[in-house]
Parts: structure tokens; sequence; C-alpha cells
């Protein structure tokens, strides 16, 4: 029996997405703006950001509304609670995409301080991580979720490697302080990006294995009782 | 300045769950019922949408049903009954001098807590109130049969045994056959007084379906003592306690944030 109630969880489904493009957006073209010295793409990046907290609390309301008048149960409340998570990490792309904006505007105030090559490379491989762990949601494909929270790694070292080259650019003319420490917030806001990409994917993961697969490493074993 | 262009644009996405402002259908002022003595409404005034399910809750006693069964006259079948105020279904003061309850009882249906079908074929169930309206053709029978069976989402499961007893069929499906009787004349509103109290959970998710599906035609008002069903299927949701109109507000108001305290204790399950 198909019910109203689905009809509701699928345009949570859709609102969701929306929200995703937007981000997905937000990041892509502060990147652009960044390699293409455009200042009025960042700038219009910072605006759009407008859009994505506007979702972030429509959504949330749309929640807690699902939630109180359908009292959902089961995969249902799953996917209602891990929307709440989802929005919170867009909101948070969204954010990081605007810094971005900010800090390639005072970036083009001065020449170029270097060709950029690492940073590209990690915003492919962050913006691949959201786009992988949105479809796997899409998609119901909690494997390709799992897939999606190793390759983190790959970012973080990345953030390590461009952080030490730029260390040694301010190190050897101080000059370059100013655009080297703007240089590394982006690598910063980047490797932020990359992990609520891999939020997102162990969210995917609750959703259609009902397993949490958070910390997993981390987590201490059992506490001793003293 | 650039511009960012987002192919889909979120604002079209609307939940069915926003009650919608569609014109106000019913209006009560100043509505009091007495029992003899015993005042059981005090001052009721609530003005009910077109095309929208309102819901009236409130613990046993606090005079939901008495309403219910003022908005069709029901109340006149009890000795002793008084109502003051008035009662207006599409600008027509129902308990006016010039009303014919025939008329007006076919403008509003009515389902009950306790499905009541004849003790006749699924079939005559349905025409013996067209026949009664004065429909006598077995085409045009047939279609509006046929029609009704479907609204009530019944015409699956009976088709092939129209002319076997509707005292057969599961208590889900009488009270749906109940329904199908109800919209077989196309009233303007239906009014459901604990509908699916009597049913197990399946049968019930069934008749709330049913409920949402049919606003599109209907303006429906619903009794129900479960708060859960008036926050699934309901638009609009009145809370009443001891016979006074204590909420009334969109149902998202009333079960997230609702004004009174009264109304949060009742639907949070503190008392009642």
């Amino acid at each position: 029996m198909q019910r109203h109630f689905d009809q509701e969880l699928d345009l949570l489904k859709q609102k969701l997405l929306v929200m995703a493009s937007y981000a997905e957006d937000a990041v892509g073209n502060a990147v652009k703006a960044l390699s293409e010295r455009d200042d009025q793409l960042a700038r219009a990046v910072i605006k759009a950001d407008d859009s994505l907290d506007t979702l972030e609390v429509e959504l949330d309301e749309f929640c807690i509304s699902l939630l109180a008048l359908h009292a959902p149960i089961a995969s249902d409340l799953r996917l209602i609670t891990i929307a709440m998570k989802i929005t919170h990490d867009l909101e948070r792309v969204g954010d990081e995409a605007t810094t971005i904006a900010r800090r390639v505007i005072e970036l083009n105030a001065e020449p170029q301080l270097k060709n950029y090559v690492d940073i590209p490379r990690m915003a492919v491989l962050a913006l691949a991580m959201l786009k992988d762990s949105l479809d796997a949601f899409v998609n119901r494909h909690p494997m390709k979720a799992r897939e999606v929270v190793p390759r983190d790694k790959q970012v973080d070292e990345l953030n390590r490697q461009i952080h030490r080259e730029l260390v040694s650019y301010m190190v050897e003319s101080p000059s370059t302080m100013t655009r080297g420490l703007n240089l590394m917030v982006i690598s910063k806001s980047l490797e932020r990006i990359a992990d609520h990409a891999a939020n997102i994917a162990e969210e995917v993961v609750y959703l259609y294995e009902g397993s949490d697969i958070r910390h997993i490493k981390k987590s201490p074993s059992k506490p001793t009782v003293y | 300045m650039a511009e960012i262009t987002t192919a889909r644009m979120a604002s079209d996405l609307v939940s069915s769950s926003m009650a919608p402002k569609t014109k106000e259908v019913i209006n009560l002022d100043q509505l009091s019922l007495f029992y003899g003595t015993s005042q059981a409404l005090k001052d009721i005034s609530l003005k009910i949408r077109e095309n929208v399910v309102t819901a009236f809750i409130g613990p046993s006693g606090c005079g939901k049903s008495t309403l219910l069964r003022c908005l069709n006259r029901m109340n006149d079948l009890i000795d002793n009954v008084r109502i003051e105020g008035t009662c207006e279904i599409g600008n027509q003061n129902i308990y006016g001098p010039d009303v014919d309850v025939v008329e007006l009882r076919k403008r509003v249906g009515m389902v009950f807590q306790k499905s009541n079908p004849f003790p006749k074929s699924i079939y005559e169930n349905i025409a013996f109130a067209l026949r009664l309206h004065g429909v006598k053709k077995k085409n045009e029978l047939d279609d509006v049969i046929e029609r009704s069976l479907r609204q009530a989402a019944l015409w699956e499961e009976v088709k092939d045994r129209l002319h076997s007893s509707g005292l057969g069929l599961s208590g889900g499906q009488q009270q749906r056959l109940c329904i199908a009787r109800a919209v077989a004349i196309q009233p303007e509103i239906l009014l459901m007084d604990e509908p699916a109290s009597a049913l197990d959970p399946l049968a019930t998710a069934k008749i709330e379906e049913l409920v949402m599906d049919l606003k599109k035609d209907y303006t429906i008002v619903i009794v129900t003592h479960n708060m859960q069903q008036a926050a699934r299927v309901s638009d609009y949701t009145a809370f009443f306690y001891l016979g006074r109109l204590i909420e009334y507000d969109t149902t998202l108001k009333v079960f997230t944030n609702p004004s009174h305290k009264q109304t949060e204790d009742y639907v949070t399950g503190r008392f009642g």
C-alpha cells in the first residue's frame, strides 16, 4: 500500500538533493574563483550561501513536522533523523565554500603566489566524495557510501602536504605570509568539506544498513568497571 | 555580478502537510448545547475550511462527538436537547425554521464508529440510498456504485462479489462500504465519528489513507481518540475540554507548539 507519508518522505529526499546541489555548486564555484582569480564569482558564492542557510532551516522544520505528525519508526525514523544531520553537514559545506570565497578575494588583491596544483586536486577529491555519498543516498547504495569514508585520508594527506609547502614559502620569504596563510585556510576548508562528505557517507550507511560505523576504530575497548 | 543558477528551485517543493487556507464552509458562532439542564457544549465558535480534514480531539465527555452530531442535526433525535447560537453551513443556518433535515443530511454525510451496513448485498447497500434519491436506471446505478466503491478504495476487493451480503465483509471492509454509501450521494461534507477505532492497525491505516484521498472531493470532519491519527490525517485540529473549545489551529501547530497548556498536556499524554 502506497502511503501518503511516502510522498512526504520523497519530498524530503528531493529537498535534500536540492540543498546538496546548492552546496556542490558553492564548492565548485569557490574553487573556480580561486583558479581563475574571479572576484565576482567569489562574491556570488558568498551571496548564494543565504539560500543554503534558508534551506537548512526549512528542512529542519519539515523534519520536525514529520516527526511530530507521523511518529515514524524503523527506516522512516532513520531517514528523517539522518536528513537532519545531512542538512547540517551541507550547511557547513556551504560555510566552508564561503570561507574559501572570502580568502579568494583577499588573494586576488596580490599577485598569485604560485601555480595551484594540489588545491584543485583536493577540491576534485572532496567534491567527488560529496557527490558519491549523495549518489549512495539516492541510489540506496550503502556499499558505495562505505567506500567514500576511507578516501578522506587522501584529502588529509594533501592538506598536510600543502601546509608543509606553504610553510617553506613563508620561511623563505616573509612577504608571502598573507597569501600563504590564506591558502592554508582554503586548504583546511577543503579538508573540512571532505570530512563532511565522509560524515554524510556514514549517515547513509546508517540509513540503509541500520549500523553505526562512526568512530569504530577510535572507540576504546570496553571501559573497565571498578 | 556573476549569477549562480541552480536548475531546481527549492520553493517548488511544497509539503502536503502544510494546511491549505481554503474557503470557510462551516461557521459555528457561540454554539451551546444542553441535555436537559446540563450543558454539554459551551459557546463554541469555530470556522471549518473546505476540502481539508479537521480533527476534533479531547478526552471522553469533552463534547467532540456532540458537536460533530450538531453539524447534521443528529442531536434532534435525542429528547431534551436544546441548542443556542448558530451553526451555518455554506451561509445557511441549519437550525433555521425552513431547513429540511433530510436535505441537510444529504449534504452532510456521516460515518459512525461501528460499521453499520444494511443486511443486504454490497450492491444494494449503496443502491438503496441512490434509489431513495431518485436514481432508478440500472446503468446509472452501476456507474455510481462503481465510482463510490472506487472512492472508498474497496472496488478491487469486492468487484467480483457485488451481490453477496455486505455483512460477509471484514470489519475494515464494512467500514469502507459505509464510506462508499456515504459518498454515493455526493455530500459536501463528510462527518466521521471515530471511523477506525474498532479496526485493526492495517484496516485503520487503509481508512486513514482513504480519508486523505477523499479530502480532494469532500470537506471532512473527524472525531478521534487516537492522537496520532489526528496528527497523521488532519490539516486542522480542534481540542475540546469540558464542553469548551480550548484551541483550534493547524495540526502542525497543535502537535509541535500548542498555544495552551491544556492542549500540550493532552497531546503529550500527560492527562486525558
